[in-house]
């Protein structure tokens, strides 16, 4: 094979760099998914099986299958989880992805994102709000309730005001939150607060109830996070751009399901690379102590596979206090961050680099030869179901991920 | 005694600058010992042996630092990690608070420094092929100061920079000066029109230096590696270096150094020079100069006569040395052996040699730890016996230690040694100045002299030679002044050192 | 000799792999250095570097098939 991976990685580059990812709509799992089934449950990270969940993934599987009406109570849950009558999927596979758990069933409704540039969607939960809710594994009938309520009003009440507001472009409120102290993985406020504000009028024209729209317009507001579940499907789109380019290394996808940690690289088609999730470096809430912690898990490093959260940290320096560092530290997690990505992004500029773009294209060689992780912020999540938050902090992937993909490569690519 | 430790995973260090901090910190008081090392095999042997090993340190990689320390008690041995912290963590300021992350891969350097024409590689022997080939491939000049590079290595290397004219100068290659800029060991000479080609780090210094004393100056000074001229390298780059100095228009005068070449060698070598078009001076150091006088070009009989035969060449006129042969003997005349034996305590290999060599002839039996033709191996390297003509840069003495041309140490200790043997008489040493080494070689000697004289209460003659110029960062007449209060006998070359040690012995 | 003999009237330009004094010197000279701080490749994993001189080698027939239409 005659492939030259620096012309075949400027080609995913671009492709990713080009991407146009805006807010297409709002529509229920099933209808819209690739793939969704009745009995299919969507998560976050690798391919994963029940034995080897973790807590919050657990739980989140619970109350899933209770909130889909497969089972009346936690224990018929149970049974039901570890039986072979549900199938689980990386939500990844399905044009997805999940914050924490990450959990999707059928019924759920979910955000449309759309590349205009290449016309492809791609998908996620309204994301529920902090403290006891189903992606940190909980599955309480608040939880349900709560669920039932984002399907019956919360999303009816948006997929009715989007196409009534002008057309909200993702990349553009993105690189606006940049340059406004967000890095759009652990700090949304900004995005968040631009995002009410844009729908806010549009929520207004709806014809539902008074008391309806009063309460999503509080709901959106109540959660500085909201806008995570828009970040995430963004940068989704954007990387999904470059799969399936021949002989590319860059890196397209870095998630974890609270137990493995999984990549992949856009000239291995479909192909995962795993290695244990690591545990989290940082600050735990009042409370709480190292043992009360669970692996890394969710699908939200997608932002820092597009140079944003950890990769951005330069633009949102509050992080760091969460470990203990400094301004300038921040600076040098996002400094370390070119020396293995193969571009900058045109789009997302940091105001405290002088506006130079993001690192972007994570490049497998670069990682493997200068022996440097990808920096990934991220919160804590409690390892029992349902206990929520425990604290935030940094973590990298295992090196191993990317170790198998490199050794895939060599033997796809270089045996003659 | 206790020993603590401290790991630092992912985190890299040269080891010259990882010895260097060892060396001092263990100086400090109630510090028995200190390793700071990279968890490498040799490092890890080392700690086993010392009986510093911490089960820890299993599992590291040579990527992982490693600090261990031995101390009187637990607090000191705390305090003396706390010190190796605060001097690497300078280390790495030193290096530059800018506003880029210094760069940390060739290819990264060369982005921002495109018009970058040398790459100066001191990395770990088993990479620095690797990177000698990226900087070729890139159209740079090649310094090689590493060694441990493998001869089929080298071959592939020299073979390629030939084919794009691009210097290849080593393995294992200490100094150069190229356009006027020294690189690694190398001292500060003026421009001038003489060439040199060397296989030899200090050769090159002893000549460069005495080229500039004597008032001429030089165009470049190429070092090729030691191995260049053996059957298997063929001198390819010894004969690419010498055919450029033949074209380039400043060099007036070719000056060759280096061990007799391999026989197959010799005769493409000796046709190349015929070719040159300018006058040659020849040093085979060890070789008959009868045998390169025959083919035509000038032999010379040591360093010091190598640089007198350039200049003659250079200017047309009589070079003497420095100090006349009737200076050195009135100063000999002048001391009194209080013993018989010699003890020569060299940090440069070639000077080391050629002392063993003009003196083996003259004194008699002569011991050293790398004996020339004619003389012997010390029966135990770390006690003299008899005359002993010691290289302290050879292997035996530098391991878990940097050369001793920057740490001083060994040589001091050495010193003191032989300060306390009776049988001691005279004691000669050089000092070599010049970009890399100590910025006071001198004023540590003298230290370890004033230590060696109060402890053993003797009082051997001492003499050193100077190999460097006053315009090296040192400075020539101040190191001078620093040995002569001590009440050594200074000397501008090795060759006059050497003269003034046999008449001293003659004497007795 | 003639590429040869033109550098020699080049000012001399350093990247330096190692031993940071050897930067240090050439920058007190006044000459253009680029220090590199250099770490073994792949973290000294021996497997990494194998792999990742494998795709170099087979990057360089690549590039070197290019060059040769």
């Amino acid at each position: 094979m005659l492939i030259d991976i620096q012309e075949a990685n400027a080609k995913a580059l671009a492709a990713i760099q080009a991407a146009q990812p805006i807010i297409k709509g709002i529509d229920t799992a099933i209808n819209v998914v690739p793939g969704m089934k009745k009995n299919l449950i969507l998560h976050a990270g690798p391919p994963i099986t029940w034995a080897k969940m973790s807590g919050p993934l657990k739980g989140a599987v619970i109350g899933g299958l209770i909130y889909e009406g497969l089972a009346a109570n936690p224990s018929e849950a149970e049974k039901l989880a570890a039986s072979s009558q549900i199938e689980y999927s990386p939500w990844h596979e399905h044009d997805g992805v999940g914050p924490m758990a990450g959990v999707a069933t059928a019924s759920m409704p979910v955000w449309i994102v759309e590349n205009k540039t290449n016309g492809r969607k791609t998908f996620c939960t309204l994301n529920e709000g902090l403290g006891k809710v189903l992606r940190y594994g909980a599955f309480s009938d608040e939880v349900i309730t709560r669920l039932k309520w984002i399907e019956k009003t919360l999303a009816p009440v948006l997929k009715a005001a989007i196409p009534l507001a002008p057309e909200i472009n993702l990349k553009n409120m993105i690189a606006q939150a940049l340059q406004m102290g967000d890095e759009v993985h652990n700090r949304n406020k900004a995005a968040t607060s631009m995002l009410i504000r844009e729908l806010a009028p549009a929520i207004t024209k709806t014809s539902f109830s008074q008391e309806e729209k009063a309460r999503v317009l509080e709901f959106m507001h109540s959660n500085d996070h909201f806008f995570l579940n828009l970040s995430m499907p963004a940068a989704k789109a954007m990387l999904q751009a470059a799969e399936w380019i021949e002989g590319s290394t860059i890196v397209t996808t870095m998630c974890r399901n609270g137990t493995e940690f999984g990549i992949r690289v856009a000239g291995l088609k479909d192909r995962w690379f795993t290695g244990p999730a690591q545990m989290i470096r940082g600050l735990l809430f009042p409370g709480f102590e190292e043992k009360d912690c669970n692996p890394d898990i969710g699908d939200s490093a997608i932002t820092e596979t597009c140079g944003l959260g950890g990769f951005s940290m330069a633009a949102a320096p509050a992080i760091v206090k969460f470990v203990g560092g400094t301004v300038s530290d921040a600076m040098n997690f996002t400094r370390k961050m070119y020396e293995i990505t193969d571009g900058e992004s045109q789009a997302f500029q940091i105001p405290a680099m002088d506006f130079r773009g993001s690192p972007t294209g994570i490049n497998l060689l670069k990682v493997c030869e200068k022996n440097i992780l990808p920096q990934i912020n991220t919160g804590i999540a409690h390892k029992d179901a349902g206990v929520g938050q425990v604290g935030a902090g940094l973590v990298n992937p295992p090196m191993k991920c990317f170790e198998d993909a490199l050794e895939a490569y060599v033997e796809k690519y270089c045996q003659n | 005694m206790v020993v603590c430790h401290l790991i630092r995973k992912q985190t890299y260090f040269d080891s010259v600058t990882l010895m260097l901090i060892g060396s001092q910190v263990k100086k400090l008081d109630g510090i028995e010992n200190a390793v700071v090392g990279m968890c490498t095999g040799y490092n890890i042997d080392s700690l086993k042996r010392l009986n510093m090993y911490q089960p820890e340190f299993d599992g590291l990689t040579p990527n992982d630092l490693i600090i261990c320390i031995m101390g009187k008690d637990k607090a000191t041995a705390e305090s003396g990690i706390a010190e190796v912290e605060k001097r690497l963590k300078s280390r790495k300021q030193a290096s530059g608070a800018s506003a880029e992350l210094p760069p940390a891969t060739q290819e990264e350097a060369a982005r921002r420094l495109p018009e970058a024409n040398v790459v100066l590689i001191s990395v770990p022997g088993e990479y620095a092929a690797r990177e000698a080939m990226q900087a070729l491939n890139n159209g740079r000049h090649v310094m090689l100061f590493s060694d441990n590079v493998s001869i089929e290595e080298e071959l592939e290397l020299k073979t390629l920079g030939v084919s794009k004219e691009l210097l290849v100068m080593g393995p294992d290659c200490g100094t150069a000066i190229i356009n006027g800029t020294p690189l690694a060991f190398a001292n500060a000479v003026r421009s001038g029109d003489i060439g040199l080609v060397a296989a030899s780090g200090t050769g090159l210094q002893e000549v460069t230096s005495t080229i500039h004393r004597l008032g001429c100056g030089i165009s470049q000074a190429i070092g090729v590696g030691g191995r260049d001229l053996s059957e298997k390298i063929g001198g390819r780059m010894t004969i690419m270096a010498t055919r450029a100095l033949a074209a380039d228009p400043t060099t007036r005068v070719i000056v060759m150094i280096s061990k007799p070449p391999a026989e197959k060698v010799l005769t493409p070598l000796f046709a190349e020079f015929k070719n040159i078009g300018k006058p040659v001076v020849v040093y085979f150091i060890g070789a008959d100069p009868k045998m390169i006088e025959a083919q035509g070009f000038v032999a010379a009989r040591n360093l010091e006569d190598a640089a007198l035969q350039a200049c003659r060449l250079s200017n047309k006129k009589q070079y003497n040395p420095e100090m006349t042969d009737s200076e050195i003997k009135k100063l000999a005349d002048k001391v009194k052996l209080p013993a018989a034996s010699l003890r020569g305590l060299y940090s440069g290999g070639t000077l080391c040699d050629e002392a063993q060599r003009l003196l083996q002839p003259a004194i008699g039996e002569i011991f050293s730890n790398t004996p020339v033709k004619g003389c012997k191996e010390m029966p135990d390297v770390y006690k003299s016996s008899g005359h002993c003509i010691i290289d302290l840069g050879d292997d035996n003495f530098t391991r878990g230690k940097a050369h001793p041309m920057i740490d001083p140490d060994y040589r001091a200790e050495r010193m003191v040694q032989e300060f306390a043997d009776p049988n001691v008489g005279v004691i000669c040493f050089d000092v070599v100045l010049g970009y890399g080494s100590h910025p006071d070689m001198a004023g540590e000697m003298v230290g370890a002299i004033e230590r060696g004289r109060k402890k053993s209460g003797r009082n051997p003659v001492l003499a050193a030679c100077i190999c460097g110029t006053e315009e090296d960062p040192q400075g020539w007449q101040q190191q001078k002044a620093r040995l002569a209060e001590a009440g050594v006998s200074v000397f501008p070359t090795n060759v006059a050192m050497v003269k003034f040690v046999q008449h001293c012995l003659e004497r007795k | 000799m003639s590429k040869l003999v033109s550098f020699f009237g080049q000012k001399v330009k350093v990247i330096n792999l190692g031993i940071p004094s050897f930067a240090e010197d050439l920058k007190k000279q006044g000459v253009e250095v680029m220090h590199t701080e250099w770490r073994p490749p792949a973290g000294g994993n021996k497997k990494i570097q194998a792999l990742l001189a494998k795709v170099e080698a087979w990057q360089s027939k690549v590039k070197a098939g290019k060059g040769a239409r």
